[in-house]
């Protein structure tokens, strides 16, 4: 693998850039592998270029049925943050986004990781006690949180609507500095370089059809590609984390939902921060080509069709426009669904099932962008040692059982009200 | 969006309705403690056909089970909630 710098471009400017060569390879499936990843987005991507990379396991394949980053990896709202009130939450995310703030260095490809700052609008004295308790709680664990007075956050987002007479009246806020965005795709590219670099074989147009079962053992993979055997198996399929584990005889405690986004024609800089909202469900921020990105509500009931209804994405919409008003004038330039694998109290599932030799690293809902280099990390590290790394313990697939569910929101085992 | 056929008023737009859960996930009142534990958290999610509770809450008030495809969406049968419709 050539290293990606300014000298190699500038070399490459004597030469035609003719020096360019395909990221990764495309290799035909091994009958067999020590570890075999089901799931080409950039949890399984990570996963295997840290297995690679840090634990010297290199004989892995990661098996992808369309293109790689093509599914919720390709699809979210790049939303990158660690503000949880929860320490199991606190410690996964805080370790993911240590890991973002090198992460273009370590994979020597630019992720456009843009720490502008995740800002959550309060709209009520009870919005802002919830904002204040969580700050609090955020800096106890040692990340930082600023609450924000209205003229602080007018120098911040001066085009929010600040009147009295507003549909959501702005009280203050809370931000996140060390939040932000990152460019999706560039990290789904970026891991799956590193990996193959490392050797692993990154197989596309390869979809797992089945888990083959020797006694409680899973051995191996059917794919549309022939039988592969594995050592172990880890399934990092977001959405279709139940149909995939169906497939060893497992129910999962997921039901999976559309998500949807959308983004408008670019403008100039307008909106600086990612803005948020205690009250309401839409988010906004600005990519770097300009774009405004809005993403709202899953549509809150099953689906693995990959498209939303458009009254889910209105009324993100209607609430992003009372927000900003001056965003009305913009126009959509598209729109998009992701299948999101919901979980029974909003936190991931990471760990082993009880087949043994499958793994799972699921459940991660409609956030798990901002985990993926964490989830990588410490799922590789779990896979490595054949036990949950000691941070991914407390989400395992037997807390429901055992009554000890990890649930932000205090909402209960209710999937679609996340 | 759906149209869905609430068994009390006929046809209505889907915004009219809310998805409740699944009919896996209710809990038979003599249920062991391992069923009760499967019915409260997990669900079999299949990429197909699967009954529903729905309820027509902008509407009439009423329950119904739905059958639907999870990836077409196309709904096969629905039918008024009662002791003959759930476990
Ligand atoms: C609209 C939207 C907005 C979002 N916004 C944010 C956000 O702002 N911040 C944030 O942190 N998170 C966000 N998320 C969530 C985030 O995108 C996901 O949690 C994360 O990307 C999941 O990554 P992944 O690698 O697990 O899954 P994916 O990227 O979905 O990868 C899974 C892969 O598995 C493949 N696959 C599935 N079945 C099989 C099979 N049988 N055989 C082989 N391959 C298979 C799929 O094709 C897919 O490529 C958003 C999601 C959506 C949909
Ligand atoms: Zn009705």
């Amino acid at each position: 693998m050539g290293r990606y710098s300014a000298l190699s471009l500038l070399r490459g400017a004597f030469n035609g850039q003719s020096h360019w060569r395909p990221a990764w390879r495309h290799p035909d499936p091994k009958p067999a592998y020590d570890v075999v990843i089901i799931g080409g987005g950039g949890h399984g991507l990570a996963t295997a270029y840290y297995l690679a990379t840090r634990h010297g396991i290199r004989n892995v394949a990661v098996l992808e049925k369309g293109y790689i980053g093509g599914g919720n990896t390709g699809r979210n709202t790049t939303i990158v943050r660690s503000n949880y009130r929860q320490e199991p939450l606190s410690r996964m995310y805080e370790t993911s986004l240590k890991l973002w703030q090198t992460l273009s260095d370590e994979l020597n490809y630019n992720v456009m990781f843009s720490p502008r700052g995740a800002l959550f609008l309060g709209h009520s004295d009870a919005d802002m006690i919830r904002l204040a308790e969580k700050g609090d709680a955020m800096r106890n664990q040692g990340i930082d949180a600023e609450l924000l007075s209205v003229d602080q956050l007018r120098k911040i987002e001066p085009l929010l609507d600040f009147s009295r007479d507003a549909r959501f009246p702005i009280e203050g806020g809370m931000i996140q500095w060390r939040g932000g965005t990152a460019r999706h795709d560039a990290v789904a590219w970026g891991f799956a370089r590193g990996a193959d670099a490392a050797g692993v074989n990154i197989i596309q147009r390869c979809e797992v059809t089945g888990i083959v079962r020797e006694g409680n053992r899973a051995v191996a993979v059917e794919t549309t590609r022939g039988r592969i055997a594995a050592g172990t198996i880890a399934i990092c399929v977001a959405g279709h984390s139940g149909h995939v584990a169906a497939m060893a005889g497992l129910k999962l405690p997921v039901e999976s939902q559309t998500l949807q986004a959308m983004v408008t024609e670019g403008v100039k800089p307008m909106v600086q921060t990612v803005v948020m909202s205690q009250s309401l469900h839409c988010y906004i921020n600005q990519s770097d080509k300009g774009g405004i990105v809005f993403g709202g509500d899953p549509d809150n009931w099953p689906s693995y069709a990959q498209r939303g209804q458009p009254m889910t994405l209105e009324g993100a919409v209607a609430q992003g426009l009372a927000l900003m008003p001056s965003l009305s004038r913009l126009r959509m330039l598209r729109c998009w669904a992701g299948v999101t694998d919901m979980s029974f109290d909003g936190a991931p599932i990471i760990g082993p099932t009880p087949v043994d030799g499958l793994w799972l690293n699921g459940g991660w809902c409609y956030g798990g962008f901002k985990a993926t280099p964490g989830s990588g990390w410490l799922f590789a590290d779990s896979l490595a040692h054949g036990r949950p790394h000691e941070i991914v313990e407390p989400f395992s697939l037997h807390r429901f059982e055992r009554g000890a569910p990890v649930d932000e929101n205090g909402v209960g085992p209710m999937p679609n009200h996340r | 969006m759906l149209t869905i056929a609430c068994p009390h008023c006929g046809p209505r737009a889907q915004a009219e309705f809310v998805y409740e859960r699944t009919v896996d996930s209710v809990v038979p009142l003599d249920a062991e403690p391992a069923e009760a534990v499967a019915a409260l958290f997990t669900r079999a999610n299949p990429r197909g056909e699967d009954d529903e509770i729905w309820r027509h809450t902008h509407g009439c008030g009423g329950w119904l089970v739905m059958r639907r495809h999870r990836v077409t969406h196309a709904i096969s049968a629905i039918r008024a909630i009662g002791p003959e419709t759930l476990p």
